[in-house]
């Protein structure tokens, strides 16, 4: 319901306004996001489409100097401190998105970090990119939920370390946990496979609000996030959980 | 049907069956063109490429490898069957020809042999995977000193039976038309058996190597120099009578090696009566 509180109040819905993509880009810390995305960006660029980056991370990015360093681009960094990174980027995401169209962006890339691999941060409709990289073990791609399974696009990275054998393993792992999820594999440093990738972007859907996060959220607040750090499932309320009983629910 | 895992359909299939690769000459190191201007791969040849440390043999073979298109930093193109390949064709590693073996390649998942050779057989639809896994291990295991233990895990196998191991993968159940082989005597693995073994396959082998025996033993070698393709020699009959040679000298010295590494020591008459065998000396 649009009302003045929202972040889109302002959201310019003429038909004569300038159209803007969103790019939502996760994945495990150090798998390679910022490398891919560096690459992505150079190849934007060059195609003269105007970038805007944003960083969400918990207690530390440089990413955002980086892009600002080497591209000379709008960036900027949020840390999700106390709150889940997942959180933040619905929090913060529609401010971003009016400051990437203030500075006059086509697209907004945003990189962030996936880390409790129960949430993703994609919006529905807009591109969501996955980066996994291919050295992390064979049962990556089943340990982390909706992060890959709700992506678009996989991208996996580092393919130029691991046998062409354990490549297609990984793979095919992918293919099981995402069936609808397209899959580039790339080795980054090089640029090598970034091309079709840059392609899909450019034939990403334009942001239209309202805006919706793809992914279902874990349920409600706990009584550990509140506050209550005490161990075991006695002193907690809520949806709790004891080692042989796997899943119930106590009340207060 | 349209497969959600490639991002974007290949205009025309590619076709599987490979009966050549070109390299079209790029630059060297100076921004010259280099000199080999054109190489022709023919399925069934085995080709090693040769030069001092430094000369480009590995940028070479991960040209191929990466179906250069210009776009590498020699500026070379490579052409299966005469044509380019569409980038894409590369995004599914099982539909690629191409199966490069480097010195930084390496198993990297803790699942034990056999379940990991059986799944790769698996995803490449082998009609048997376990007899697939079986023969792979044979395979390797004649190509290293330390038989495979099927119930290891892959990251605790030794240099050598990743090697073999990984050879034998792409043989026997990638099969792979086309293998790129980068300084295999740096491996561990029984060099001569591995090149016997691997002529019984019809493929096209790439070698990069410092090793006279196998680049003697190879149909052609692309010499390589400050980043560029100098020339190719083709093995005269001369050189194969050199190879045999080059073969009596290099088994005495991995008999030596052999004695050695079992904790043996060495004496003067003993290597003496060994040259002697051979003829050397009188």
């Amino acid at each position: 319901m649009p009302n003045s509180t929202n972040s889109f109040a302002n959201w310019d819905t003429s038909p004569e306004r300038e159209f803007m993509k969103l790019v939502i880009c996760a994945g495990p810390p150090t798998c390679g996001k910022t490398t891919v995305l560096r690459q992505v960006t150079k190849r934007l660029l060059a195609k003269k489409l105007k970038v805007s980056f944003l960083k969400i991370d918990v207690q530390y990015a440089d990413e955002d100097e980086i892009f600002q360093k080497e591209f000379s681009i709008p960036t900027r960094k949020v840390y999700s401190g106390e709150l889940c990174p997942d959180h933040c980027t619905v929090m913060v995401l529609g401010d971003a998105l009016q400051w990437a169209e203030r500075s006059g962006a086509d697209l907004l890339m945003v990189e962030t970090a996936g880390l409790c691999l129960r949430c993703s941060p994609y919006v529905d409709g807009l591109l969501g990119l996955v980066v996994l990289e291919a050295t992390s073990g064979m049962n990556l791609p089943r340990k982390i939920g909706p992060m890959l399974s709700l992506a678009d696009v996989a991208v996996v990275t580092k393919i130029d370390l691991v046998s062409q054998a354990e490549r297609e393993v990984f793979r095919a792992r992918i293919q099981e946990a995402a069936p609808g999820t397209a899959i580039v594999e790339s080795n980054a440093l090089y640029g090598i496979g970034i091309e079709p990738l840059v392609r899909r972007i450019e034939r990403a859907a334009e942001v239209e609000p309202p805006l919706f996060l793809r992914g279902n959220p874990p349920i409600g607040t706990c009584t550990i996030c509140v506050g209550k750090k005490e161990i075991g499932w006695q002193s907690h309320f809520g949806v709790v959980r004891a080692l042989e009983n796997q899943n119930f629910y106590r009340g207060e | 049907m349209p497969n959600p895992h490639v991002l974007e359909q290949p205009i025309a299939a590619p076709t599987r069956k490979i009966h050549t690769i070109t390299i079209l000459g790029g630059h060297g190191k100076n921004r010259l063109p280099e000199p080999s201007r054109q190489v022709d791969l023919k399925m069934g040849d085995i080709v090693s490429v040769v030069g001092p440390t430094g000369c480009g043999k590995t940028t070479l073979i991960n040209d191929i490898e990466l179906y250069a298109n210009g776009n590498t930093p020699t500026g070379r193109t490579v052409l299966i069957n005469g044509d380019p390949l569409p980038e894409d064709y590369l995004s599914d590693p099982s539909s690629n020809p191409i199966a490069l073996i480097s010195q930084h390649t390496n198993f990297l998942s803790d699942l034990p042999v056999n379940v990991f050779l059986e799944t790769h057989a698996r995803i490449r639809g082998v009609a048997s995977p376990v007899r697939a896994v079986e023969e792979t291990v044979n395979f390797a295991n004649q190509l290293t000193g330390e038989p495979i233990i099927l119930e290891n895990a892959m990251t605790e196998l030794s240099g050598g039976q990743t090697r073999s191991l990984l050879i034998a993968d792409a043989i026997v159940i990638g099969n792979s038309p086309i293998i790129l082989l980068d300084e295999i005597e740096n491996a561990g693995i029984h060099r001569t058996r591995a090149l016997e073994m691997l002529k019984g396959y019809e493929k096209i082998f790439i070698f990069v190597t410092h090793d006279p025996r196998i680049a003697l033993l190879s149909d052609y070698r692309i010499v390589m120099r400050d980043g560029a393709m100098q020339k190719l020699i083709v093995t005269r009959d001369e050189e194969k009578g050199v190879a045999q040679e080059i073969r009596k000298l290099d088994n005495l010295l991995l008999g030596l090696r052999q004695r050695i590494r079992i904790g043996e020591e060495l004496d003067r008459a003993q290597l003496n009566q060994q040259l002697r065998e051979l003829g050397y000396i009188a």
